[in-house]
């Protein structure tokens, strides 16, 4: 009665590379510029205009290549996808087809298909009373961002679930940041991804019908759209209808899918080949230029963090798959040969403090001091209370800790304090019964004159040399 | 050999409208040409690679360097809809 | 002033440069003939003079050039015969007009044409027909019909065009001039408004052969924003050959025999005997596979035309047919701007590449454009030239080969099979058919073009053509 279902999920991502002119003309990329302030003959399509390719769109795809493990093409074809829309100025989109820069590869558990160059559509801006297509009654194109060269990743099938889809694309995304090929954005549409979405009997070979979802433009939004397929498609077959073959539009306001355009017309974009580009040729020096501007990628520093810094594979990887935090933290253990993990443990602090996307390179902390910071806590100079303390000063302000713990006298009290001994008598004065239960051997005693002990030092004293202390002094 | 079901379909595919008149003469003018056409089937031609440049160029390719853009009142000179600082369209959308 | 207008552009320039003749001068003379053009041969005629003389020296005296309306050029509508683009100004100039007019040819006009190049005797236009000089009641061939039309009438000096399948030669063979294609890739495209991208060249239309090489000089050149475009290996010198010794002269069957007029046929064989007497050797050749060019060519033009051509569209410049919905937009525009032919080829074009389609059309015909190249290859290991007739037949009656696409397609059948395989040709005028003129056209192995003009030259020496009888 009841079949288990198995999704089947591939994934097409759409990233705008981080040149500095578009595709195929010398306009610059722009980002929130007045609209059509970034075009050209070329780029708006002019009658009479020609394309030439950009040679850094070139190496950065080929870079992408060499990271995913591609078989980089010989020689490979630009084609012309024809079909109209006001956002496509010629008629038709320059794209490779049947021959494309990279093809084959993997990325974690994720095979992939190929990777082509392309141009990117320019910008319909709806301006009906609703804003969105349905309603509206006209638009205005903006051909600033038409041009723009991206890299379209297709990957195999090789997702079943939507939380390893999400997964999946952060690691991506990570891989891509650290080449440096992209701002990968996806709040700005730098990084876009559609989900091929099918499922089918666990245990079938056979692919059921997929349907494309598009305008899953967060993580938390292709999880979610991506689960609310599966669902309906689910749904459908236990009721004993059919999935369609479609394409579909996800709401994140309703978690609905609805069909994008509902049309008896069959694509047939007529791929021919572009016969105002000639053939893509990646030499030997394109080869290796690529070759020397790779960089080490998220899942192989992850790696490195986890077997030869010692990291926990959870916090190895929080760090390497956010390039900005892995640099961050490469730049605190450079700065000092201190421990690792340690170093490690600080960076989640700050980052809590400077918010969760933001660059730590970009606050006041210089890795330097975030540091010295953990060093004096592993040195005990300071206790780690009071650090936490001084690393939000030094996130609204910015400077030394050691001034900081000198001039706010924050440093450790230890043994030798006269004060702490005394504070640590009071604790036990004020509390005889849970010092009579230590002394008996009852360690779950200790917390409440712990406690004491730091609120009268307001956190200055280090919990373990407490402990140790209210042992020794209850005898 | 080309019906007026096909020319129809091409002609939306191109974004042309075709009176009766003119879908009747489409097709048997198309049906002409293509028969004509037609005999290039005969040829062996299996093993033989398709040209689809005569240039023996490969790798023409600019260096990544902004040049000037068009100011806007030109970019936008010939739109036959100027709105906005942008091209005026009928909403993809609308019914 | 008639004094003026007998003079070739070379002979003109020559003059300016020496100070013996005003550029404004000779300027206002061919503005004010273009300007009363009855051949509608041009579409735009220039009010003035360039302001100032051309640059001291300027190779090209200053000489005004007939432009083809397939060019933009700047500030200067460019419609490409289309209505579509009725009172397009664009805001750039086409690379070759640009060099021509750094060179010294400024611009005089623009020239009318088939609509989006696509014609073979200029009834094409949104513009109307042009007329040929020699007989007014007949066409001038196209697509570059106002350009040839206008050298012809002496309303011009020297004009330049594009050729595709023909586009050059044919006409300038149909109104007695010498028009030349040149090498795929040897002049840059930018600016030139796509018919057929891996086609489409442009070219000179001139009254000699000696006008034809310094316009091409000017025209030449490798242009970053052409990734087609290459560096012309050497220089096109001014031909000066006399004779033909040891030049071998390959006249293929396929081209040279059945379906060509008789007295087209006649004037032919007359060049050819006088070839001879210069010292050529002429020996006939085979083209295998030029039968089957225009089945080629007639897929492969209106394939990329239909891509070339859906920029016209009402977003972004020419002709907008309002409509409450984009499609209605899209294709009211549409249907209202391209002329028949032009929707022809767009349909025919678009079917070609549509799913399952592709390969036994658009895909074959490029293996035949492979084929018909080996062709081309194979007789140049034994021949400097192939030679053929221009045109099958002379100046038709307006209006004779409307009603049959296919009969006016046949008009290309000796000028296709060059363009498919970037080669050069040249169409030079050979004599007088029942008084209209007759084209001889050779054809040479890519960057061919200085030999192959020293070869027209020397020929057209010995004809001697006087086209003169066009010009009053
Ligand atoms: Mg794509
Ligand atoms: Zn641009």
């Amino acid at each position: 009665m009841s079949t288990e279902y198995e999704p089947v999920i591939g994934l097409e991502i759409h990233v705008q590379l981080a040149t500095r002119t578009k595709m195929f003309c010398g306009c610059d990329l722009s980002f929130g510029d007045p609209p059509n302030t970034h075009t050209c003959p070329v780029c708006l399509g002019l009658p009479g205009t020609l394309p030439v390719l950009n040679a850094r769109a070139v190496h950065f795809g080929v870079l992408i290549g060499l990271a995913l493990g591609s078989q980089i093409a010989e020689r490979s074809l630009f084609h012309r996808k024809n079909y109209f829309y006001p956002d496509l100025p010629k008629g038709y989109q320059i794209s490779q087809y049947d021959v494309p820069l990279c093809s084959g590869g993997s990325l974690g558990e994720v095979c992939i298909h190929r990777v082509h160059l392309e141009e990117d559509a320019a910008k319909l801006v709806h301006v009906g009373e609703s804003g969105r297509i349905h309603g509206s009654d006209r638009s205005v194109v903006d051909f600033n961002r038409g041009g723009t060269p991206l890299v379209e990743i297709v990957t195999e099938p090789d997702l079943h679930a939507p939380d390893q889809a999400r997964e999946w694309l952060t690691l991506l995304r990570a891989t891509l940041k650290r080449l440096g090929v992209s701002d990968v954005n996806m709040d700005e549409g730098s990084l876009r991804c559609d989900a091929n979405v099918s499922v089918r009997p666990v245990g079938s070979q056979q692919l059921g019908t997929k349907t494309e979802l598009k305008n899953m433009n967060s993580f938390r939004y292709l999880e979610r759209g991506v689960r609310a397929e599966i669902e309906r498609q689910i749904g459908l077959l236990q009721s004993g209808e059919a999935v369609a073959q479609e394409t579909l539009h996800f709401d994140p306001a309703s978690d609905r899918l609805t069909p994008l355009r509902s049309k008896e017309e069959a694509h047939d974009y007529r791929y021919f080949p572009e016969p105002d580009l000639v053939p893509l040729v990646v030499t030997g020096e394109m080869h290796a230029a690529a070759q020397a501007d790779l960089a080490e990628l998220p899942a192989a520093r992850a790696k490195r963090f986890e077997q030869q810094l010692g990291l926990a594979p959870d916090r190895a990887r929080e760090l390497a798959f956010r390039t900005e935090l892995g640099d961050y933290y490469e730049r605190a253990l450079a700065a000092d040969g201190h421990d690792p993990v340690t170093v490690a443990n600080w960076i989640p602090q700050l980052v809590e403090r400077i918010g969760s996307d933001a660059d730590p390179a970009q606050s006041k902390v210089t890795p330097e001091a975030l540091a010295t910071l953990a060093g004096m806590v592993s040195a005990k100079e300071v206790a780690r209370d009071a650090a936490r303390d001084v690393l939000t000063r030094l996130v609204a302000e910015g400077g030394d800790p050691r001034t900081i713990v000198e001039e706010r006298g924050l440093g450790s009290l230890t043994a030798d304090d006269g004060g702490l001994t005394e504070i640590i008598d009071r604790a036990i004065a004020a509390d005889p019964a849970a010092a009579e239960q230590v002394r008996q051997g009852n360690m779950r005693a200790v917390g409440p004159l712990v406690g004491f002990v730091m609120k009268e030092t307001k956190g200055r004293a280090d919990g373990g040399e407490v402990t140790r202390l209210i042992r020794e002094r209850v005898g | 050999m080309l019906d007026s079901a096909q020319v129809l379909h091409v002609a939306r595919l191109a974004r042309l409208e075709l009176t009766d008149d003119e879908l009747e003469k489409m097709a048997s003018e198309l049906s002409k040409v293509l028969q004509h056409i037609e005999t290039i089937s005969e040829l062996d031609l299996d093993r033989v690679p398709p040209t689809s440049h005569v240039v023996d160029v490969v790798n023409a390719l600019r260096a990544d360097e902004p040049q000037p853009c068009l100011p806007r009142k030109v970019a936008l000179a010939s739109a036959p809809d100027p709105v906005d600082g942008g091209f005026g369209v009928p909403s993809p959308g609308a019914a | 002033m008639s004094e003026l207008i007998d003079l070739t552009a070379a002979q003109a320039a020559k003059l300016t440069r020496a100070g013996e003749l005003d550029p404004a001068e000779l300027f206002e003379a061919y503005r004010a003939r273009a300007a009363g053009d009855e051949l509608n041969a041009f579409t735009w005629v220039a009010d003035v003079a360039p302001a100032g003389p051309p640059a001291a020296g300027a190779p090209l005296g200053g000489v005004p050039l007939a432009v083809k309306d397939l060019f933009c050029t700047e500030g200067v509508p460019s419609q490409a015969g289309s209505r579509i683009l009725e009172g397009y100004r664009p805001p750039y100039t086409a690379t070759v007009v640009a060099q021509l007019a750094a060179g010294g040819a400024p611009l005089l006009g623009k020239t009318n044409q088939d609509e989006f190049a696509m014609g073979s005797s200029n009834e094409n236009s949104g513009y109307g027909p042009v007329l040929n000089p020699w007989d007014r009641s007949r066409v001038p061939g196209g697509s570059s019909g106002g350009s040839a039309a206008a050298v012809a009438a002496g309303l011009a000096p020297w004009a330049i065009g594009t050729d595709t399948g023909g586009s050059i030669r044919q006409p300038a063979a149909l109104c007695g001039i010498v028009g030349l294609k040149p090498t795929y890739g040897a002049c840059s495209r930018y600016g030139m408004i796509a018919f057929a991208s891996s086609l489409d060249q442009a070219g000179p239309l001139t009254r000699d052969v000696t006008d034809a090489a310094m316009l091409l000089a000017h025209m030449i050149g490798h242009d970053e924003r052409d990734s087609t475009s290459l560096p012309f290996p050497g220089e096109i010198a001014l031909p000066a050959r006399e004779d033909l010794r040891g030049v071998r002269f390959g006249v293929p069957e396929e081209l040279a025999g059945d379906g060509i007029e008789p007295g087209v046929l006649d004037s032919f064989r007359a060049t050819l005997e006088l070839a001879k007497r210069l010292g050529a050797t002429v020996e006939p050749c085979t083209l295998p596979h030029a039968p089957h060019a225009l089945s080629a060519y007639y897929l492969i033009a209106p394939a990329e035309a239909s891509a070339n051509l859906a920029r016209y569209d009402g977003v972004r410049y020419g002709l907008r047919v309002d409509a409450p919905d984009l499609i209605s937009m899209y294709t009211r525009t549409r249907s209202a701007g391209f002329g028949p032919e032009v929707k022809r080829r767009i349909m025919l074009g678009t079917y070609a590449l549509s799913s399952g389609y592709y390969d036994a059309y658009y895909g074959t015909a490029q293996k035949v454009r492979t084929m018909i190249a080996e062709d081309f290859r194979a007789v140049f290991e034994g021949f400097d030239f192939v030679v053929t007739p221009t045109s099958p037949w002379t100046a038709f009656e307006l209006g004779a080969k409307t009603a049959d696409p296919l009969a006016m397609y046949l008009n290309d059948f000796c000028t296709v099979p060059m363009p498919l395989a970037g080669i050069p040709a040249v169409s030079i005028p050979s004599g007088l058919s029942a008084g209209l003129p007759v084209g001889f056209q050779l054809a040479g192995p890519a960057f061919s073009e200085s030999r192959l003009l020293d070869a027209a030259y020397a020929l057209e020496q010995a004809i001697g053509f006087d086209g003169s009888a066009a010009r009053r």
